[in-house]
């Protein structure tokens, strides 16, 4: 006992230049494009950069979208780099690349309560740990029927979808309010130069993917990782694949003391002391950081056969009971009627470039890029009323908050799975070679007359017509001299739409004054994207 | 009393002391903040550090209003108010053409001073669809402020109407004024103040895109000439919309008492009218080239009102059936529509 004793090496400090520092140098790097991605998401910023490459070379969106669709859109076939990665590596995506998953890492140290002798055992391996496959599975049967529901829970998807909405707000607001503080201090504090362009942008229900953030955030406090371990189809995805991977966790049990010392900070839960859980290992190296015998090893040769669980801890009854619970599912999200060619929201109003409806559906993964870009606010995220539960937080235009901006392509520039197809201005203004199809229209435009200033009250008004961007304007005015109820003579100029020349932009109601519930609103009926909500069989010109 | 009830007296307990200077101290304690905190709340309002608000107005916001000074300079005997400059290789040519007979641009601005350039650049339009001041002209005004006048600073702002980043960069001006030197101010939510107009009738008290108006020493107007579809012409006067905060859409409702009202908000040093590009119908948003008139004129001058009526009937072509907010501006002293023998016309 006394010779082991003295054979131990003397007391070594860790060395700075060592795999797990150069793993938090990757997870800050990947964080920190990611912020990027989200700020230059703005129309004075958006300089050709690939602010959605993130969302591009996420597998889970290249495979859930190619089932839903048959096609590998734009740049999506940079999730076939992940995969590469991930076929050689293991997981390394959660732990090394993942935003999403730096910062439930992040959350879990920074809160992390437990005492030594608790972390180890918080960081076993438990049953639930399967749930993430059977949402893959449920997620990838529906993708396969035409139901593209893997925003929801993809974490690239989330993180982007928050951000966008829940905390960019946050973060204008305090810059604003740090720049009034400051105005009044005789400081100017350009806050235009941190936050967007527009005074104040609103997200409607932007407190419920906040409260998601929140809740997902919050679990690390109970379970580390929790999202990450329990619910993330793309993990899921990964990890599925990576038990084919070249390099893996290898314990030589000749020096493993069995200690369990590597448990104390194992991110993944994956049994480094005993059978690795391959599919569950994120190679985050904390294990090989903590072992005092150098028993474990990142290594391609030599693997322990014996000491290896390569699948998922997910039997055939799971994975059976798991494609029926999304094949029964399926029928109740397609089959909720409120989305349909014959019942469809008056406010369901799709960007422009938006493809048709039920392929719409197949390809938005409710990222939210669209919303973040948008230089109006006019896109917010979707509730249950105008699309339905399938179409949650899918972008919408709201022209009470906005109106779509003429020479604007932004959202179809970012959008990274063509649900929101890239066009150009010329083809949005139906110019020059788009002439014969005619400018993209959104919806068409009406008036409430019982509302309308000239109309109903005798009040001269028509911003509409001012601010209508077409030429010929698709808002005309009959001008009509009358004597008021107060014996005045005024001249009404009544407006009336020209819905031939209507594109559904939406700037009348958004500059409308009766502002509560505009005297003249845009409704979706009309849009070219969709012949079955066609409004006119012809478009009358005066060349015609 | 059962026994189970019995206080237990441990055999550790030790009777905490109060003493009577303790019992003192505390009283007086809360005496003292309890007191403070009545004064604090129920003192009337007019005492030092009352925080007392007897009818709930005492608490409502307070905006302590600014107000613009006047822009103008003193003219010199015999000099036009307006001067038409025409022809001319370029928009310097021309600018400067038109500016000689006024005195040139150091007559109005003074070495060392800040200025204000306020374009129209409402829309999201590019430069030949006339809805937006031309570049090129912003340029050479920038140019020629900062090289012959010798000027601190140019200021360039506009509030827009879509979004402020891509009007000032799709309409060519933020690229124009800033390669010549120019600094463009965006409107965000703090840039804005309350404006006292004294003698409006609709925006006595309205808030205004301010930042850019702060230490200033003199402002140009530089606006495009546009149809307008409800006041007929958007000119050198309605220009100063674009320097409005608040749910201004509701000026249509009385739009030619807004413009009158804008020539008495703002009393520019000088007030250029664009006539290279003159949008004659379909406006002001116009959107497509047919709609825009090509031209070579170059208005200057320091009666906006007088500018707009000569531009009215020479430029848009529309006779004397002049907007009635020209006659309106005028009742607020802002000009005198009555052009004739205060025009100069120069032409290369």
């Amino acid at each position: 006992m006394s010779e082991r004793l003295e054979q131990l090496p003397a007391y070594e400090p860790k060395r700075l230049l060592r795999l797990t520092n150069a793993r938090i140098v990757s997870q800050v790097f990947f964080f920190v494009a990611f912020l990027l991605a989200v700020w230059a998401t703005w129309t004075s910023r958006l300089g050709g950069y690939p602010v959605s490459r993130l969302l591009e070379m996420d597998p889970l969106v290249m495979v859930a979208t190619a089932l839903s669709t048959g096609y590998v859109y734009r740049f999506l076939g940079w999730g076939l780099l992940i995969l590469a990665l991930t076929l050689v590596l293991g997981r390394v995506f959660c732990n090394w690349i993942c935003p999403y998953g730096t910062l439930h890492q992040f959350v879990g140290w920074l809160f992390n309560t437990r005492k030594p002798a608790d972390r180890w055992a918080s960081n076993r391996y438990r049953k639930i740990y399967f749930f993430k496959y059977a949402i893959l599975t449920v997620f990838l049967i529906m993708a396969l029927m035409g139901a593209l529901q893997i925003g929801l829970l993809d974490p690239i998807c989330l993180m982007y979808r928050t951000f966008a909405t829940a905390v960019a707000p946050a973060f204008d607001g305090a810059v604003g309010t740090a720049g009034e503080r400051l105005q009044a201090g005789g400081v100017w504090l350009d806050s235009l130069k941190f936050a967007p362009g527009v005074e104040r942008r609103v997200f409607v229900g932007s407190f419920w993917i906040g409260l998601v953030l929140f809740v997902l955030v919050g679990m690390n406090v109970v379970i580390p990782r929790f999202f990450c371990r329990v619910l993330c189809p793309l993990g899921a995805l990964l990890g599925v694949s990576s038990r084919f991977a070249l390099f893996r966790i290898n314990r030589d049990v000749h020096k493993c003391t069995d200690c369990n010392m590597c448990m104390a900070r194992c991110e993944g839960a994956s049994d480094p002391q005993g059978q690795l859980r391959l599919s569950e290992c994120f190679v985050c190296f904390n294990c090989i950081d903590d072992c005092p015998e150098d028993a474990l090893s990142y290594s391609m040769f030599a693997q322990d056969a014996k000491q290896v669980v390569p699948a998922p801890d997910f039997g055939k009854r799971k994975m059976v009971f798991a494609g029926l619970a999304g094949l029964f599912a399926l029928p109740l999200i397609k089959n909720n009627g409120v989305n349909t060619d014959e019942n469809y929201s008056a406010d369901l109003i799709r960007p422009p470039g938006s493809v048709e409806e039920e392929e719409f559906l197949e390809r938005c993964i409710k990222c939210d890029q669209c919303i973040n870009a948008c230089p109006t606010n006019v896109l917010q995220p979707a509730t249950f009323a105008e699309a339905g539960v399938e179409g949650l937080w899918t972008p919408v235009m709201n022209f009470n908050i906005g109106h779509c901006q003429l020479k604007c392509t932004l959202c179809s520039e970012v959008c990274p799975t063509g649900a929101i197809r890239k066009i150009t201005v010329e083809e949005k203004m139906g110019k020059g070679r788009y002439s014969e199809q005619g400018p993209i229209r959104l919806g068409t435009a009406f008036y409430d007359l019982g509302r309308c200033l000239p109309h109903a009250r005798e009040i001269p008004c028509v911003v509409c017509e001012e601010v209508c961007p077409v030429s010929p304007k698709a808002i005309q005015t009959k001008d009509v001299e009358v004597k008021d109820v107060f014996g005045n003579i005024v001249v009404l100029n009544k407006p009336f739409i020209v819905p031939d020349l209507c594109i559904g932009c939406g700037i009348c109601q958004t500059e409308c004054p009766v502002t509560d519930s505009r005297a003249v609103y845009v409704t979706p009926v009309g849009e070219s994207r969709s012949t079955e909500r066609r409004l006119l069989l012809n478009n009358r010109s005066s060349s015609a | 009393m059962s026994k189970k009830d019995k206080p237990v007296q441990r055999p550790d307990y030790v009777k905490a002391p109060l003493s009577r200077r303790q019992f003192g101290t505390r009283i007086a304690a809360v005496l003292g903040i309890g007191g403070g905190a009545a004064y604090l709340a129920g003192a009337p309002a007019g005492w030092p550090l009352s925080m007392k608000d007897p009818t709930g107005l005492r608490s409502m916001p307070v905006h302590t209003p600014v107000q613009l000074g006047d822009y103008r300079v003193a003219k010199a005997a015999g000099v036009p108010d307006v001067v038409v400059a025409r022809g001319g290789v370029d928009a310097e040519t021309r600018l400067r053409m038109a500016l000689e007979p006024l005195g040139g641009i150091t007559h109005f601005v003074q070495p060392g001073e800040i200025v204000l350039v306020k374009p129209n650049v409402a829309f999201d339009r590019s430069p030949n669809l006339g809805a937006t001041s031309q570049p090129e002209l912003l340029s050479v005004l920038v140019r020629m402020l900062l090289v012959d006048a010798r000027v601190q600073e140019v200021r360039i702002a506009d509030n827009p109407i879509e979004s402020p980043a891509d009007c000032f960069a799709k309409s060519g001006i933020r690229r124009a004024v800033e390669q010549a030197g120019g600094r463009v101010y965006l409107p965000d939510s703090n840039a804005f103040k309350v404006l006292h107009t004294p003698g409006a009738k609709l925006i006595e008290q309205w808030p205004i895109f301010h930042r850019p108006l702060t230490n200033v020493d003199k402002v140009i107007g530089v606006a495009p000439v546009k149809d307008h579809n409800l006041c007929h012409a958007s000119m050198g006067m309605k220009n100063w919309y674009g320097l409005l905060g608040g749910r201004r859409n509701q000026f249509h409702q009385d739009i030619h008492e807004i413009v009158s009202d804008l020539s008495l908000m703002m009393r520019p040093t000088l007030t250029i009218l664009d006539g290279s590009q003159i949008l004659m119908k379909n406006g002001p948003t116009g959107g497509d080239p047919s709609d825009v008139k090509p031209g070579d004129a170059i208005v200057c001058g320091v009666d906006p009102v007088a500018l707009d009526a000569w531009a009215f009937e020479h430029l848009l072509e529309r006779g004397q059936y002049y907007p009635r907010y020209l006659a309106l501006a005028e009742q607020k002293g802002s000009g005198e529509v009555a052009w004739t023998g205060r025009v100069r016309e120069v032409r290369a």
